[in-house]
């Protein structure tokens, strides 16, 4: 079984600590070996974060470098385009196509490359870009953003929705279960 | 029962099993999760203290008092701690005390790059260094025994890599020993110097004994694969190696890096046929081997900076590079900032303004730093600010007193500014310190300190009063603004750099990411009105930026402060306006 690679990647504060928990609970469910990581501390108030997650037989390094992920899962445009590097040929990118300006572009010394999804697509790389903010909302809160882009991962892999749906059960505290499960469906069917 | 844990728990879990009573810590990325986890238990004592040192003497005590106990810090928080681990070496322990530091290659949220071993060389004290969450546990739980066996403290050496890194571990049952009972013993528990005189050949020997014991330890052990390439290493490169290489080279996995064995590397050594050395950081064991006589490659080919990776390891070997793809547009850098509605950035903006000069210190406000407010001038270490300022005072005279400050938060205050205080009112320094008290240990995620009223449990505690403390080591000048006000930041900061004494500013405002923190709505702006003049830009905040020419309001990112509006000189922003 060869090791999956994949990276979360994001705007400190975005919420992707519980998807890297789902996956963790999810894959280790499925008995495979697993590493996530993923750097605390001054990356995350407001900074660029990733969190690596690989799973197969057996796992060694915890990290992912360039050219290996299979799959790049960010929260942010301009965050997907900064890891691309790190794809593997033939990977897929899934990205929230929300825009949150760095310091850079909100002090006016950077313009925010908005058409940048565009540059990998004519390179060839597999890009799914969704409006997943739009979704969160209508599945009833902003929050729920990591879920639909774990539901939009899902779609690539062959363990049934249900295991998915069991994993969030498990992982979000009993309130927001209704709630995970709605974006997940929403995130999955679109 | 197979779980997946961070490193941290897993050393947690392992101190845990290994039948610890006490733990006191001060938090510090990337080691503060290991204290947060054992608070969760209900059946040992657990505490913050107000810094390392503090810490580390808690869990000697209650070692000499028959417990097992452990604390944890960051590299850093080791040089703080270093006072009574070095002569710790000499006492030994009554019952096993462990000692976990965590370092942080490639600095993702630390002041230096230290490379911790060299103090366990330097104390003579054992040390251990898992390379995942299963040796986290398992390296723990050991820890204990032969803290006891040996009659010495125990140093755990974590990484960022292995401390916020989840695999998959099995947990096991609490073995918790009877506390040993506490026999007064002079000759070796205190250390005036004709007790010491005879405790330190005791260490030599100790050293020795422990030297012995590595050459066959479970913590070292030999991996053969094929011998062309033989690779000492220990932590994280071992990961990367395996990755890289698999079985086709052969490794020796140090788990014990102080004291390092000598017939098992040598052996090793003779058995490939050529040998590296692969560690994070300094060349601590390589320098080992060249002390046996051998000629390793190791930093010759691997920098002494920053992390490694399976890709610093293939590239070392000239293994080809994987392919890749970038776009053409260059990407922004995003780097870390202070929140929307972040209290400090009132005080900062203040700062800015009236071109002050600002000794900074350790924690989220050293993001005050960064453009546009780019207000602080130095940061050292913990409580460096308050110390650091009387100097500067005295050596650039009168007119630098009246436009200088030293910037601190409440628990770095707590941690070591106290001491700075009391030297600056001894000493009559016409200084200004500003404690910045959020009410909460924020950048190492929101631990309670000594001005939270709260202990590390979350019940009620008693709660230093940071005005009477104040007052009390001879400050007569003492102020308190609310940061949201921009009118009185300015006011009262010109008013205490312009008196002729040493005067503190308390900033006080709770951290905005506090659950018990009431955010206001986002504001709006009025794009009739803006004039696109850029004033609210100078804040830095966040949640505002520019778009065709026009400030925008992210309304998911505002918690409603107030302090852009205040700025604005049209009234273009409130909570009228345009919608987004």
């Amino acid at each position: 079984m060869k090791t999956t690679n994949i990276m979360i990647v994001g705007v400190g504060g975005q919420g992707s600590l519980l998807a890297s928990k789902l996956l963790g609970r999810l894959l280790v469910d499925e008995g495979c070996d697993v590493k996530v990581s993923e750097v605390h501390g001054m990356s995350q108030r407001g900074g660029s974060v990733v969190t690596y997650v690989r799973f197969g037989e057996k796992v060694y390094s915890p990290v992912i470098t360039e050219g290996e992920a299979d799959y790049i899962v960010s929260f942010e445009k301009l965050e997907a385009a900064r890891w691309a590097s790190c794809l593997a040929k033939g990977g897929q990118i899934i990205v929230n196509t929300q825009e949150i300006a760095p310091m850079p572009v909100i002090i006016g010394n950077a313009e925010y490359p908005s058409e940048i999804l565009g540059e990998l697509t004519a390179k060839g790389v597999r890009v799914d870009a969704v409006d997943a903010l739009s979704m969160a909302m209508e599945a009833g809160s902003a929050k729920a953003v990591n879920i639909v882009l774990m539901a939009r991962l899902a779609k690539h892999f062959e363990i049934p929705f249900e295991k998915w749906v069991a994993a969030i059960e498990k992982t979000v505290a009993p309130k927001f279960i209704a709630l995970n499960r709605r974006a997940f469906e929403i995130g999955y069917h679109a | 029962m197979k779980k997946l844990l961070i490193g941290n728990e897993a050393v947690s879990r392992g101190l845990y099993e290994g039948g610890i009573g006490l733990v006191s810590s001060y938090p510090g990325t990337p080691s503060t999760e290991i204290t947060e986890f054992l608070s969760k238990y209900d059946d040992i004592h657990s505490e913050w203290a107000p810094n390392e040192k503090v810490a580390m003497e808690v869990a000697f005590g209650a070692s000499l008092g028959g417990v097992r106990s452990a604390c944890a810090m960051k590299h850093v928080g080791l040089n703080v701690a270093a006072d009574p681990l070095f002569t710790m070496s000499y006492t030994g322990v009554n019952a096993g005390l462990v000692i976990c530091v965590a370092d942080d290659p490639a600095m993702h949220s630390s002041q230096n790059e230290q490379d911790s071993r060299h103090y366990a060389v330097a104390t003579k004290v054992p040390m251990l260094e898992p390379a995942d969450s299963a040796e986290a546990l398992a390296f723990s739980k050991a820890a204990f025994e032969l803290s006891e066996r040996f009659d010495t403290p125990v140093l755990l050496r974590m990484c960022t890599r292995v401390a916020h890194s989840q695999s998959v571990v099995e947990v096991g049952e609490r073995v918790a020993p009877e506390p040993k009972p506490y026999i007064k013993n002079g000759a070796k528990y205190i250390m005036m110097p004709a007790n010491a005189k005879r405790r330190h050949p005791v260490v030599e020997a100790r050293t020795e004994a422990l030297a012995e014991f590595a050459e066959t330890c479970p913590f070292n052990r030999v991996e053969w694969g094929d011998r062309e390439i033989g690779i000492i290493t220990s932590g994280t490169p071992y990961q990367y190696v395996k990755e890289v290489f698999g079985d086709r080279a052969s490794v020796l996995k140090i788990g014990m890096p102080n004291p390092l064995p000598k017939r098992l590397i040598l052996d090793f050594a003779a058995k490939v046929k050529r040998l590296y050395v692969i560690e994070e950081l300094d060349p601590v064991m390589e320098t080992h081997c060249r002390v046996l006589g051998l000629d390793p490659i190791g930093k010759s080919l691997f920098s002494p900076i920053g992390e490694y990776s399976q890709e610093t390891v293939a590239a070392a070997f000239g293994l080809p590079k994987k392919p890749t793809v970038s776009p053409e547009s260059a990407t922004p850098a995003r780097p870390p900032m202070m929140c929307a509605g972040c209290p400090h950035r009132g005080m900062y903006y203040t700062l800015s303004k009236n071109k002050i000069t600002v000794l900074g210190d350790i924690g989220c406000y050293t993001l005050g730093a960064v453009p546009p407010l780019s207000a602080v001038d130095s940061t050292l270490c913990m409580g460096a600010s308050v110390s650091g300022i009387h100097g500067f005072n005295l050596a650039q005279g009168k007119t630098a007193e009246g436009k200088t400050v030293a910037v601190i938060g409440d628990s770095t205050f707590m941690h070591s500014g106290i001491t700075g205080l009391v030297n600056i009112a001894y000493n009559a320094s016409n200084s200004t310190v500003i404690i910045l008290d959020n009410s909460i240990t924020g950048m190492t995620g929101h631990q309670q300190n000594p001005t939270t009223g709260y202990n590390i449990k979350g019940d009620p505690a008693a709660k230093v009063d940071l005005e009477s403390l104040c007052r009390a080591v001879g400050i007569n000048r003492v102020r308190v603004v609310d940061p949201y006000n921009l009118a009185e930041c300015d006011r009262v900061l010109k008013e205490e750099l312009a008196a002729e004494e040493p005067s503190v500013i308390i900033s006080r405002r709770p951290c905005v990411l506090l659950k018990y923190v009431k955010t206001a709505p986002p504001l709006r702006v009025d794009s009739e009105k803006c004039r696109s003049c850029r004033r609210c830009m100078g804040l830095g905040c966040p949640a505002i930026r520019i778009k065709d020419k026009k400030v925008q309001i992210d309304p998911t990112l505002c918690v409603g402060c107030e302090v852009c509006e205040q700025l604005c000189a049209f009234g273009a922003i409130g909570k009228g306006g345009d919608a987004q």
